[in-house]
């Protein structure tokens, strides 16, 4: 470590690190980045650049670096000067770029997590701080950031004295007084968003040689500001002249930070050459560290550096000074300074380039946001500290440090000197003055095309310290004032991050909810294999040992046909729909008639969007005077419920109507097939029910819901149970003969029957007319949603592709086109192996119904026969089965007494994840909830909304609905923070405050019940998902 | 991440809501009298304009309120 000075710096000497760079063994001490610890090794050469080969070094000093890349563990391409060091670090260097092993997973734990401010502060340097320090007297809830391990920024690299005393001591003393500001170090704030909404990467555990497991490496903070104070410092800027790439060459303010805060000389023998005054400072503080100063060349005195000279090993040697060489291992070049201004542009604030200091600077603010400090354009520290305080906003006294430095003249400009060819504009990149020449020779005037032609600023810095250097040789080239050349756009992510970091914990199961039935256990323990419907997990079939999917399905499909089976249709969409106008509402929303519907009775209805299309269908029952049940299909649910409230909303207000959606309080078995008769009514149901009737009927001594409807044309029966018995009734009608079956089987039986699934046969521009069912379209209502579209000439053409059904020798595929001499007519939508007919069939959409066709796929052409699109009893002959078998209903001997809640499967590993833990979740078993629409229930109802309320008094029974998470102990609120985007600050969100909102990926209603404890209210069916997204983020707090 | 604001809920990110498109666009009192032009253009035609709009938004994951919002569509500014 020969270049490492014997006292000084921020460095810990009692802590020697050991790592290696290149394979070669090196030691450093604690308080080093990689950067400065292979500067003290004399390593002069990091890496090679990205196009041209050329040997580069350290640059640069923080994240601005351009030069510097490594590799280092699995992390493939980072800065050295960004990566602090520990001990067993191993890193390579990186010819200018990264190569990601496609092979490697990265299984870092990564989280994110949402806090609220008053005044977010960006930047901890003096003028943030001091920013900081003066929100926080005024009361108000600040939070501030800054990417260092510590604070004081740019004082942090210098030797500036405040009121006679080491600047950091008025860094130390300002922190110190920083009352209730949360404070975030390690840092860096990368996107500045609509509606002062910032993201920010917290590094957790880069920093330490054992990181904790359970802990987030790194974690993305989304903070929302009432006010924003950027106090981001500024960039120096380099000088384009041949060679100024070299290993040796270095930023001024870099070297100098080198110097005064790792205690590494980064040379022996330097040369200083600036056009502003910073750099005298650099070149005092690198000559008190004993590196010798060869020379200060001041542009502002009409001397330049106009070339460099190499060593043997390409690292820098020698200077070129007005026609003579001067040696030096150092060039500590300053070309002015830069406000970094990339937080600001990216909240949509306006730029103006500042004559007196050649930057861009802030202009014209987009949000409620403030730049104070360097990030400004304002020079020197007091000043900096003055602007910040004032930002800040306290009505207080505080006293401005005098500071030592020398006063600054303003800058020259000085983009370029020397030749054009070697003349690095972007060292990253490799772009020269020469390429911006040519590019401005190609006749391109915009800094956009330059940097798209160049490719300066596109790297992994994104042009930090480039960037405005590219516009000012333009500007210089053309002969143009930078301001009227402009910027390109700053865009996030300020520094480089990870894509693992952006997905967080959304990996693997937490991707996205899962959503399951009540009898999902079972059809796990049967060996079912799931089908994705929406977030739903259905069976998609039972294989039985060693079957195949063609030949499980031809077995429930005979089974249906021929015997009796049964069907978990749980995930159907279920709406209560209450109300004096139910009916009228009803008629306006679906194309056939509700109102007429007798009580009891239950009818298939098809609902249209304006335009006349195919929304959803469904079978929807009169329960009641006033009360219907609408069933929507499984993917619908959520979005016809939103177009329900949309019409009643904003259209009929006037309607006594209202909605709560009960689908997950309903567990649904569908028992189907000529023998289904026996098997329900030996459970209690009536066997006298007609077909589209529906009765509450005591089920093993639990109300229950019958409703006597078909999906396959057999004689079919669906049994709604509350979630809680949904798996025993399932597991009871599969003790008593019914051959349980998934929806491919469902398919199968209701395209026998050309039943249309929108979605399958529908994808928005089929009317219902399209689909044949005209019968469901009413002729005598005044209007429904959609009539008048029906009656546009374009739902009238004749040659609108219509629903219709073929036979072929083999199976289609579905998606085929169907052609005929005439061209391509229409395509295939279903297509299956039908096991009552024996032999292949398929539903398509086609505008021709006669002639020779064939279906066309990949290579295959195979003829079809168009047919009926109803191939199974078509007299509907069987739906009620035999009369022969209509026994009455049995006297309930059987119970269904095993309530079995939603997390039944959870209640151990809760209990593990929480012993000793300081944050604990259990479920609250069982709750009564109503819903009410209306008036307040009492009973210490939460209201969700205007006149809608859920307690355990009302209307409606949910108690099946939602199940009920308790989450304690101190750091419950930690553990909510990771997924929930409302502010939880206590002093915000009480005891007894609740809130529906998001918790993950879940819609819940999250409740503060005591000082440490929460109830999560969570849809049944994603209760699985939830315990599986607390238990993830417990992990982190059952190691404390 | 716009923060919308729900007349119920308060404040709260733009993914709890849905969009509804321009607002008072009304359902026409009687479409059986519009002429198909007329009809086609409540169904299909909408402003889309470099300012501010006035369009509809859904609490879909919270109260499920339909509501009105002036929003700028240039700087994503939400009048109150």
């Amino acid at each position: 470590m020969t270049q490492r000075l014997p006292i000084g710096g921020r460095v810990d000497r009692t802590r020697t690190l050991r790592f290696t760079f290149d394979g070669v063994a090196m030691t450093g001490y604690q308080g080093d980045t990689l950067a400065s610890a292979l500067l003290a090794n004399e390593v002069r050469i990091v890496g090679r650049s990205v196009d041209l080969g050329r040997p580069r070094g350290v640059f640069g000093i923080g994240s601005e670096e351009p030069n510097a890349l490594v590799r280092v563990g699995d992390d493939p391409m980072l800065t050295a000067t960004t990566v602090e060091l520990y001990d067993g670090l191993a890193a390579s260097g990186l010819a200018g770029k990264g190569r990601l092993d496609p092979g490697f997973a990265d299984d870092a734990r990564y989280d994110k997590a949402y806090l609220h401010c008053d005044v977010l502060v960006v930047g901890g340097g003096p003028a943030g701080l001091a920013a900081a320090l003066a929100a926080s007297e005024s009361g108000a809830r600040v939070i501030l950031l800054d990417e260092q391990p510590e604070l004081g920024g740019s004082l942090l690299g210098a030797r500036e004295r405040l009121d006679g005393r080491p600047a950091m001591d008025w860094v130390a003393a300002a922190e110190a007084r920083l009352s209730g500001v949360q404070v975030f170090t390690r840092t860096t704030a990368v996107g500045y968003y609509d509606h002062n909404y910032v993201v920010a990467v917290e590094r957790r555990t880069d920093h330490l040689a054992d990181r904790p497991a359970h802990i987030s490496r790194q974690r993305l903070w989304h903070f929302r500001a009432g006010r924003v104070i950027l106090a981001t410092g500024a960039h120096e800027r380099s000088i384009a002249f041949p060679g100024n790439d070299r290993p040796g060459v270095m930023l001024a303010s870099a070297a100098r930070a080198y110097v005064n805060r790792y205690a590494v000389r980064p040379g022996t023998r330097a040369v200083v050459f600036t056009c502003a005054d910073s750099a005298f400072a650099a070149g005092d503080d690198l000559r008190a560290a004993g590196v010798e100063i060869a020379t200060i060349v001041d542009a502002r005195r009409g001397e330049t550096v106009t070339r460099t000279v190499a060593g043997p090993d390409g690292a820098l040697a020698g200077v070129e000074i007005g026609g003579r060489i001067v040696e030096c291992d150092l060039l500590a070049v300053c070309g002015g300074w830069n406000p970094t201004v990339h937080l600001f542009s990216q909240s949509q604030g306006r730029l103006r380039y500042d004559q007196n200091i050649h930057a861009f600077v802030p202009h014209l603010s987009a949000q409620a946001e403030q730049s104070v400090g360097a990030c400004r354009g304002t020079y020197g520290t007091a000043a900096c500290i003055e602007e910040g305080y004032a930002a800040g906003g306290s009505a207080g006294n505080f006293r401005i440090p005098v500071s030592d430095a020398r006063h600054e003249q303003p800058p020259a400009a000085l983009w370029t000197s020397g030749a054009q060819e070697e003349a690095f504009v972007d060292l990253q990149r490799d772009v020269t003055v020469a390429d911006v020449a040519r590019s401005i020779g190609a006749g391109m005037r915009s800094v956009e095309h330059v940097k798209r032609y160049t490719t300066a600023g596109t790297g992994a810095d994104q042009g930090k310290t480039s960037g405005p250097g590219t516009v000012g040789v333009m500007s210089a080239l053309l002969g143009a004032d930078p301001g009227a050349v402009g910027t390109t756009t700053y865009r996030p992510p300020y520094v480089p991050i990870s894509i693992a970091l952006l997905a967080g914990r959304e990996r693997g199961i937490l991707s996205d909810p899962i959503r399951v039935t009540s009898m999902h256990a079972s059809h796990v323990a049967r060996g079912a294999v799931f089908e994705d419907v929406g977030q739903w997990k259905r069976p998609w079939y039972f294989p039985l040992d060693g079957e195949s999917m063609d030949d499980a399905v031809l077995r429930e499909c005979a089974a249906a046909r021929t015997a009796v089976a049964a069907m978990d249709a749980s995930t159907l969409g279920k709406i209560d729909i209450r109300g004096a106008d139910v009916g009228v509402f009803l008629d306006r929303i679906y194309t056939n008639m509700y109102s007429t519907l007798a009580v009891g009775a239950c009818r298939y209805g098809v609902m249209c969007t304006a335009d006349g299309m195919v929304f959803d269908d469904g079978v929807t029952t009169r329960l009641a005077e006033e009360r219907y049940l609408m069933t929507t299909t499984t993917g619908n649910a959520a979005a016809v419920l939103d177009w329900l409230e949309e019409w009643h909303q904003t259209e009929w207000p006037e309607l006594d109507v209202s909605f709560v959606s009960v689908t997950d309080h309903w567990a649904t078995v569908a028992v189907v097939g000529p023998r289904s008769r026996e098997l329900v009514t030996s459970l209690g149901v009536p066997g006298d029910m007609p077909f589209m009737t529906y009765r509450e009927v005591g089920l093993g001594g639990v109300a229950a819901r019958v409703y006597r409807i078909s999906f396959s044309g057999e004689l079919a029966w669906e049994l709604n149970v509350p979630w809680a018995y949904g798996r025993t009734l399932w597991e009871t009608v599969l003790e008593r003969g019914a051959v349980p079956y998934g929806t491919e089987t469902m398919h199968v039986l209701r395209a026998e029957k050309g039943f249309p699934i929108v979605g399958q046969e529908t994808d928005g521009t089929v009317t219902p007319q399209d689909l044949g069912m005209s019968w469901a379209v009413s002729k005598r209502k005044p209007d429904y949603v959609g009539k008048r579209s029906h009656a546009r000439p374009d739902a009238m053409r004749a040659d609108r592709k219509r629903l219709i059904g073929l036979f072929s020798a083999e199976r289609l595929a579905e998606g085929a086109q169907l052609v005929t001499a005439a061209g391509m007519v229409g395509h295939v939508t279903s297509s299956y192996h039908s096991a009552a007919l024996d032999r292949p069939f398929a539903l398509a959409l086609s505008r021709d119904a006669h002639g020779p066709m064939e279906a066309v796929w990949d290579t295959r052409r195979v003829p079809v026969e168009i047919v009926s699109s109803v191939f199974y009893d078509p007299e509907n002959l069987v739906r009620d089965g035999s009369p022969s078998t209509w026994p009455v209903s049995h006297e309930g001997d059987w119970l269904l007494d095993r309530p079995v809640s939603a997390l039944d499967a959870y209640r151990d590993r809760f209990a593990v994840a929480g012993a000793d833990a300081v944050v604990r979740a259990r479920e609250i078993p069982l709750a009564i909830m109503r819903e009410t629409h209306g008036a307040d229930p009492g009973e210490d109802a939460m209201r969700l909304g205007p006149e809608w309320w859920i307690g355990p008094a009302g209307d409606v029974d949910v108690s099946g609905q939602r199940t009920i998470v308790e989450l304690t102990g101190p750091r419950a609120r930690d553990v909510l923070i990771t997924g929930c985007a409302l502010d939880l600050d206590p002093r915000v969100f009480g005891v007894g405050a609740y809130v529906q909102t998001m918790l993950g990926r879940a819609q819940v209603i999250l409740r503060r019940v005591d000082d440490d404890a929460y109830h999560v209210y969570v849809r049944s069916s994603f209760a699985g998902y939830l315990a599986e997204w607390l238990l993830d983020a417990l992990a982190e707090w059952s190691h404390t | 991440m716009l923060l919308i604001r729900c007349p119920f809920c308060g404040p709260r990110d733009e993914t709890e809501f849905h969009y509804g498109g321009q607002a008072e666009i009304a359902y026409p009192a009687d479409p059986s009298a519009l002429t198909d032009e007329e009809w086609a253009g409540y169904v299909y035609l909408r402003d889309n304009p470099r300012g501010w709009f006035h369009e509809r938004w859904t609490h879909s994951a919270g109260c499920r309120t339909w509501f009105n919002v002036r929003r700028h569509t240039v700087t994503h500014e939400i009048a109150q």
